[in-house]
């Protein structure tokens, strides 16, 4: 049952980063090259999901080794899902670069790195082996260090400091965890781990290797243990901003997801229920960090964190609705995230700053991008016509059947400040007196810039701007073209809430791999 | 054999947080690297020490260690080989930029 379809989510990215490495100065060669990739991963994707609806859950052993000897790709419908929506964000974000990113940048290796964190994630979400789970999580990380402090503006190697320093201990945690599980089991592919925790129950070392992999993907995906996100999501370019939020905490979540579903499901009462506590507090703590700030970039940093907690929530419900729900919300949200990052940078281009109280009226010089900055807000607070609405009803449903109404009307007026959060952005940035274009570079003084010189010792390697807000100075950018990828996306964002009883028979799918893991394990074992 | 790793790979973990948690750039960096040894000592100790041939079919012995946790280590050595390598370089390219190797200072001078 092998299927050769399932290697070129990851073969064609990586072929293209190669082919951009070797044409470093032609930035127009980067560009069709990247852009032909992501196009093609967009088509492999579809079939991809159109042969898993199908003939059920594709396989592929690598090497033609069979399942628990080597490593395996697996592609159930939750994974061919995400592939899907991370190549079409890849696909998007990429359009967005073109018009954004800078020269500067492109000549230093921007689409390789962005190629190769696409290499990560789709590796991520297809395999089916614990330790190439955490060498795909180091692809895509080690392409995302490069991407936050391309550039090299003293925030961005500031904040990179952090983001590494934090990953470099998750990751050693997370090799640590292995050691541990190896030595309770015996093995690392997933469903031979399943298999085997079935077979010996699930004892008290298993619970705590349970929560050391809660933990090393709480840290990778910002549930609860988030303190390191938003200066790292705040300092790149908008572009970078836009594609890690949509990315790089969602595949820590896939990886919670995939593993309290598939590996650790039994007698796991104690482990759902801090889940869910966990999604609740991180919740609660990320819409107060998203009104407690009035930086364009930072309040919507701090949703991600609130989206965040939100699908961990309805994993934590375990019922078909809660998953179905979560899994819903979890497409939706890489979507959404994806779009307003890119709305505010188009927004922060047009104000020349971040800073709310220094924009108003912005629904004048760009009355199209406000709209949609609208539409998107109430996309993100689940308002019925749009995306957002039948995964939180999902969720909110699951609440209910597991029996935690509290949890629930939280989860529900947490979405309310949600809500608040990003039409604070609507409401001060568009509405109200338009301002002048407010010249941030002004803020900067001449030494400062003779001191890079200096130091630098050679101008091109000097930053073209002090803050991530001066990549997008009017006039440096081309603001149709950012609109028109952001546009994309917005359509998506409309044609999933309308089109969403179509998407709902995926999502059933999805799921159902989810509540009853033994058909998982029977594709990748069975067959073998 | 696997209680005396243990306590190793235990005191190298001490060793490793309480680098982490100073202020100097250069100890933290240290700090990492100790964490990723004991992590890959922690690696081959779990997956056990009884003794046995080195995993090469031209011993012809009874019995081989596990070849398994050794080909893991491999992989995860060079990929902490290339982030500390990339950690090194970011350090000293924030040292010229910021003047500093204070984690404190670097918070100050960073700006917003």
């Amino acid at each position: 049952m092998a299927n050769n379809l399932l290697i070129f989510p990851l073969l064609i990215p990586l072929v293209a980063a190669v082919l951009q490495i070797f044409g470093r100065s032609h930035i127009r060669f980067q560009r069709i090259v990247g852009a032909v990739s992501m196009l093609l991963c967009v088509g492999i994707a579809v079939v991809l999901v159109g042969e898993v609806h199908m003939s059920g859950i594709q396989i592929l052993p690598m090497g033609g080794w069979v399942a628990p000897y080597g490593i395996v790709l697996v592609a159930d419908m939750f994974a061919a899902l995400l592939v899907l929506t991370s190549s079409i964000l890849g696909a998007v974000c990429l359009f967005y670069a073109f018009a954004s990113i800078g020269e500067e940048r492109e000549k230093h290796h921007f689409y390789p790195f962005f190629q190769f964190l696409l290499v990560g994630v789709n590796g991520s979400f297809l395999t089916g082996d614990l330790f190439n789970l955490f060498v795909c999580f180091e692809v895509m990380l080690i392409s995302s260090y490069a991407l936050i402090v391309l550039g090299g503006t003293k925030r961005q190697l500031r904040e990179t400091l952090k983001y590494i320093l934090i990953n470099i201990v998750s990751s050693s945690l997370f090799v640590a965890t292995m050691a541990y599980l190896y030595a309770a089991t015996g093995t690392l592919n997933m469903a031979h781990l399943s298999e085997r925790i079935t077979e010996v129950g699930q004892n008290g070392i298993l619970s705590v290797i349970a929560l050391m992999l809660l933990t090393v993907f709480s840290l990778k995906a910002g549930l609860f243990l988030f303190y390191w996100l938003p200066g790292p999501y705040t300092s790149p370019p908008t572009v970078v901003t836009a594609i890690f939020a949509a990315l790089l905490t969602k595949v820590g979540l896939y990886a919670i997801m995939r593993t309290f579903t598939l590996i650790f499901y039994q007698d796991m009462g104690f482990v759902y229920t801090l889940i869910g506590w966990l999604g609740i507090v991180t919740m609660i703590l990320g819409v107060i960090g998203a009104i407690a700030y009035r930086e364009v970039n930072r309040i919507l940093a701090y949703n991600v964190i609130a989206g965040v907690g939100l699908i961990a929530f309805g994993l934590a419900t375990a019922n078909r609705a809660g998953l179905e729900g979560a899994i819903f919300y979890m497409l939706h949200d890489m979507i959404i995230k994806a779009l307003l990052f890119m709305l505010a940078g188009i927004m922060i281009g047009a104000a020349g700053t971040a800073r709310l109280q220094q924009m108003s009226g912005l629904i004048k010089r760009i009355p199209l991008t406000g709209w949609m900055f609208f539409v998107s807000a109430l996309a993100l607070a689940g308002v019925p016509p749009l995306s957002g609405f039948v995964g939180k009803l999902l969720i909110v449903q699951g609440g209910f059947e597991r029996g935690w109404y509290t949890l629930t009307i939280l989860s529900l007026l947490t979405s309310l400040v949600m809500l608040y959060s990003v039409m604070r952005i609507f409401m001060l940035g568009f509405w109200g007196k338009e301002r002048p274009l407010a010249d941030e570079q002004k803020e900067i003084p001449d030494e400062v810039y003779r001191e890079w010189i200096t130091e630098a010792g050679n101008p091109s390697l000097l930053p073209d701007a002090s803050e991530n807000v001066l990549d997008h100075r009017w006039g440096t950018f081309r603001p149709k073209a950012l609109m028109a990828s952001a546009s994309v996306l917005f359509v998506l964002v409309i044609a999933i809430g309308l089109g969403a009883g179509w998407i709902q028979t995926y999502i059933a799918e999805a799921a159902s791999v989810l509540v009853q893991p033994a058909v998982y394990v029977q594709a990748i074992l069975g067959g073998g | 054999m696997e209680i005396w790793m243990s306590i190793a790979v235990g005191i190298l973990f001490a060793v490793a947080v309480y680098l982490i948690l100073s202020r100097s750039l250069l100890r933290i960096i240290l700090g990492t690297s100790i964490l990723t040894h004991a992590v890959h000592m922690l690696l081959m100790t779990m997956s056990g020490l009884k003794t046995g041939a080195p995993p090469l079919l031209g011993e012809e012995s009874g019995s081989y260690v596990d070849p398994l946790p050794q080909a893991l280590i491999l992989t995860s050595i060079v990929i902490n080989f290339g982030v500390t390598a990339f950690f090194f370089v970011l350090a000293y390219r924030s040292y010229l930029r910021l003047k500093t190797d204070d984690m404190e200072e670097v918070k100050r001078k960073g700006g917003q």
